[in-house]
C-alpha cells in the first residue's frame, strides 16, 4: 500500500478504510524506534474493538508496547504469519506487515486521523 | 590472560564417579528409601547431578566471578538502581554471629536485642518518610509496592468504598501498574508534559470516584522533582483517594524533604539501594513500607512493639492483610541498612543526598553538550540524556554507546527507559564516586561519540561474549541443558 493512501494515529498506527473494513498496521516509524520485534499478540477474529483501546501489543527487544485500534468495529482478519515472523512488520508495514481487518459501522470515516503529511509533521517534531 | 579453564557447564564438566569429598560411611542404620517414602513420590533412577573433583568446582566459580562487573570492581553509573559502594563495615557487622545465627523461630525473650535494633529501624524509616507506621516485611521493591496497594484495598474495603483504579505516570517504572493489576486495580496511565512532570491537567481528567490510589516517584524517573507535588497531593486527597510514593529514588531527597510533608500517604523504601546492600544482579533487597496512621492497622503482621523495657512481635492485628513474607523479612539486609543509617546520622543522610545531586549534576554539565538531555539541565541524583543526534546524524545508538562503555571498564547505564525519551541513556552516579571518576567517565562518553560507528555497532570487542542474538534468546530461549 501506498503511505500516502492512508491515515495515520498519534500513536504511530496506519489504518485504511476500504468499503466497511479497515486495515491497521504500524508505520516504518514505529519499527524503527522498537528496533527487533520479538513478539506480536493480535485479537481473535469476531472480538469487538473500541476506539483508542488497546487491540494487541507488541514487544520487542527494548520494550512491550499496545497496539490502539482507531475505530470500533468487529475483528474479521488476523494476519496469522506474523505468529511465525514478526519480523514481517519491519520488513514491509504497510504491506504483508498489515495486523488486523476491522468491519467498521456503515458511516465510518477516518477523517480524525492524520494525513500521510501531518503524521511527517508529527515525528520530525518528536524525532527519536 | 584468558581465565578460560572450567568455565563449561558443571554438567559438562562431569565425569562419572568424581567428588569432591568423600563422606565416611553413616553409623545410622539406614532403611530403604521405598520404606520412608510412597512410590508416587519416587522417581525411577536419581537425578543426574553432574559429578566434579573440588579443582574443577573451584576454578568454575572463580574464573566465571572474575568476568563479572560490580561496584567493588567498576564505576556502576546505572540509573534509577543506585549502585553506591556499600561499606565492608556493614557486611562485618551483619556477620557478626550474634546476627547472622539467629534463628527465624527463636523466642522473642531469647532475641531482645535483635528485635529492639528492628523496632529501632522501624521508626527511623517511619521518621525519614514522615510517616506514622512501618512494615519492614516486603522483600524488595516491587512487593513493597505490591503490598501497599493491598494495604489501600484493604482500608477501602474497611470503609465499604468501591475504588478500581490506581493512575500512574506515564514516566513511572514498570512494576507499579505491574503492582496495581496484581492488587486487583485497574491502572490508568497519565501523562507527563514535555518537561518530564506529572500534566495535571492530564491527571484531572482521569481523576474521580474510581480512583484509590495514585503511584509518583519523586523525584521521578528522568531525575525531576515534580514540584507540583502539594498541588497533586492535594487534588488526589480531595477525591478521597490515597497518594503511593515510589520510593527508589530516595537517595535525592534524604533529610531534605519527607514525603509524608508533602502529602504522601504510603511509600516503600529500598533498603538496598538507599542505604546499603550489595545489590544487582539479583538481591537480596528490603523493600519496607510507611503509611499514615489510618493505615496501620492493615499492615502485614507481625509488627515489633516495645512493652515497657521489653520487645515482641505483634501478632494481634485483626485487620492486617496477613504475611507477605516468611518470618520477618530479609533481616540480614535491614541489619546493613540500619548501620549505615546510624553511622551516618541525620546529617549524614542529608550530605548523602547533597553530594549524590552533586555528582549528577556535575556529569550532567560534562556531557550535555554532546548527549542531550531532554528535560532541561539540572536534574536531582540522577538524568536521562539521549544519544538521538547521534543516532539520526551518525547512526550511533544508545545501545551502541551502553556497550562500548563495557569495553572501557564501566558497566552501562541505563539505556531506552524511561520510555518517554527517545535513545535514553539514563546515568546515576551516586555520592560515593569521586570527582576523577566522573572525569574519566564523561572523558570516555565523549571519546565514544568520535568513533567509527561500525565499530560501536559489534561493541563490546574485549568481552567473552559480544552481542547476544536477544530476539533469538526471547524467541527461543534455552532455559534447561539437555545432554
Amino acid at each position: 500500500m501506498d503511505p500516502k493512501d492512508l491515515r495515520y494515529a498519534p500513536s504511530h498506527e496506519w489504518s485504511r478504510l476500504e468499503g466497511d473494513v479497515c486495515t491497521i498496521g504500524i508505520t516504518k516509524f514505529a519499527c524503527e524506534q522498537l528496533t527487533d520485534v520479538v513478539y506480536i499478540e493480535l485479537p481473535d477474529v469476531g472480538d469487538h474493538v473500541f476506539t483508542g483501546d488497546s487491540f494487541g501489543e507488541i514487544e520487542s527487544v527494548k520494550a512491550v508496547s499496545d497496539l490502539y485500534s482507531p475505530v470500533n468495529g468487529e475483528v474479521v482478519a488476523i494476519n496469522k504469519d506474523l505468529e511465525e515472523d514478526p519480523g514481517i512488520v519491519a520488513k514491509d508495514p504497510y504491506g504483508k506487515g498489515w495486523m488486523v481487518k476491522i468491519k467498521v459501522e456503515p458511516g465510518s470515516s477516518l477523517d480524525k486521523l492524520m494525513t500521510l503529511p501531518q503524521y511527517e509533521k508529527q515525528i520530525a517534531s518528536q524525532d527519536h | 590472560m584468558h581465565k578460560n579453564q572450567s568455565t563449561e557447564l558443571l554438567f559438562d564438566l562431569s565425569r562419572a564417579g568424581r567428588r569432591c569429598h568423600r563422606l565416611p560411611a553413616s553409623d545410622v542404620p539406614a532403611a530403604p528409601l521405598k520404606d520412608l517414602l510412597p512410590a508416587s513420590a519416587l522417581a525411577d533412577a536419581p537425578p543426574p547431578l553432574p559429578e566434579v573433583g573440588e579443582i574443577d568446582l573451584i576454578r568454575h566459580y572463580v574464573n566465571l566471578s572474575t568476568r563479572n562487573m560490580s561496584i567493588d570492581t567498576n564505576f556502576y553509573p546505572l540509573g534509577s538502581c543506585t549502585m553506591k559502594y556499600n561499606p565492608k563495615r556493614h557486611e562485618r557487622l551483619s556477620s557478626l554471629p550474634g546476627m547472622a545465627d539467629m534463628h527465624p523461630l527463636q523466642s522473642d525473650e531469647s532475641c531482645q536485642g535483635m528485635l529492639a535494633l528492628l523496632f529501632e529501624m522501624q521508626n527511623i524509616l517511619g521518621e525519614i518518610a514522615g510517616l506514622d507506621a512501618v512494615s519492614l516485611q516486603p522483600a524488595a521493591g516491587a512487593q513493597g509496592e505490591l503490598t501497599a496497594l493491598l494495604v489501600a484495598a484493604a482500608y477501602f474495603r474497611d470503609r465499604g468504598e468501591k475504588r478500581t483504579r490506581v493512575l500512574i505516570p506515564d514516566s513511572a517504572h514498570g512494576t507499579n501498574p505491574a503492582s496495581a493489576a496484581i492488587a486487583g486495580f485497574d491502572a490508568v496511565s497519565i501523562k507527563s508534559t514535555a518537561k518530564g512532570l506529572v500534566d495535571l491537567e492530564d491527571l484531572k481528567s482521569r481523576l474521580d470516584a474510581r480512583t484509590a490510589v495514585f503511584m509518583i516517584t519523586n523525584p521521578n524517573t528522568l531525575g525531576l522533582f515534580d514540584d507540583q507535588i502539594a498541588t497533586i497531593t492535594e487534588l488526589i486527597h480531595q477525591h478521597g483517594a490515597l497518594v503511593y510514593l515510589d520510593g527508589a529514588n530516595m537517595n535525592a531527597i534524604l533529610g531534605i524533604t519527607r514525603p509524608g510533608d508533602f502529602g504522601v500517604d504510603m511509600m516503600h523504601y529500598n533498603v538496598h539501594k538507599t542505604f546499603t546492600g550489595p545489590h544487582g544482579a539479583g538481591g537480596p533487597g528490603s523493600g519496607p513500607i510507611a503509611v499514615r496512621k489510618q493505615l496501620a492497622p492493615f499492615l502485614p503482621a507481625p509488627l515489633v512493639t516495645r512493652q515497657g523495657e521489653r520487645y515482641e512481635l505483634d501478632y494481634d492485628r485483626p485487620q492486617s492483610i496477613g504475611r507477605v513474607r516468611s518470618f520477618f523479612g530479609n533481616v540480614g539486609i535491614l541489619v546493613r541498612g540500619y548501620c549505615y543509617i546510624r553511622t551516618l546520622g541525620a546529617a549524614g543522610l542529608r550530605e548523602v543526598s547533597e553530594n549524590a545531586v552533586l555528582n549528577a549534576n556535575y556529569l550532567l554539565s560534562r556531557v550535555k553538550h554532546v548527549y542531550e538531555v531532554p528535560q532541561g539541565d539540572r536534574c536531582m541524583h540522577e538524568f536521562v540524556a539521549s544519544a538521538r543526534t547521534l543516532r539520526r546524524e551518525r547512526k550511533i545508538s544508545a545501545m551502541d554507546v551502553a556497550k562500548r562503555l563495557l569495553d572501557y571498564g564501566y558497566h552501562a547505564p541505563t539505556v531506552y527507559f524511561p520510555l518517554v525519551v527517545p535513545e535514553a541513556i539514563m546515568i546515576e552516579p551516586t555520592e560515593t564516586e569521586s570527582k576523577e571518576t566522573l572525569d574519566a567517565f564523561a572523558d570516555t562518553l565523549l571519546r565514544i561519540r568520535d568513533e567509527d560507528a561500525g565499530y560501536l555497532h559489534d561493541a563490546p570487542h574485549t568481552l567473552t561474549i559480544s552481542r547476544p542474538d536477544e530476539v533469538k534468546a526471547a524467541k527461543e530461549p534455552i532455559l534447561r541443558w539437555k545432554p
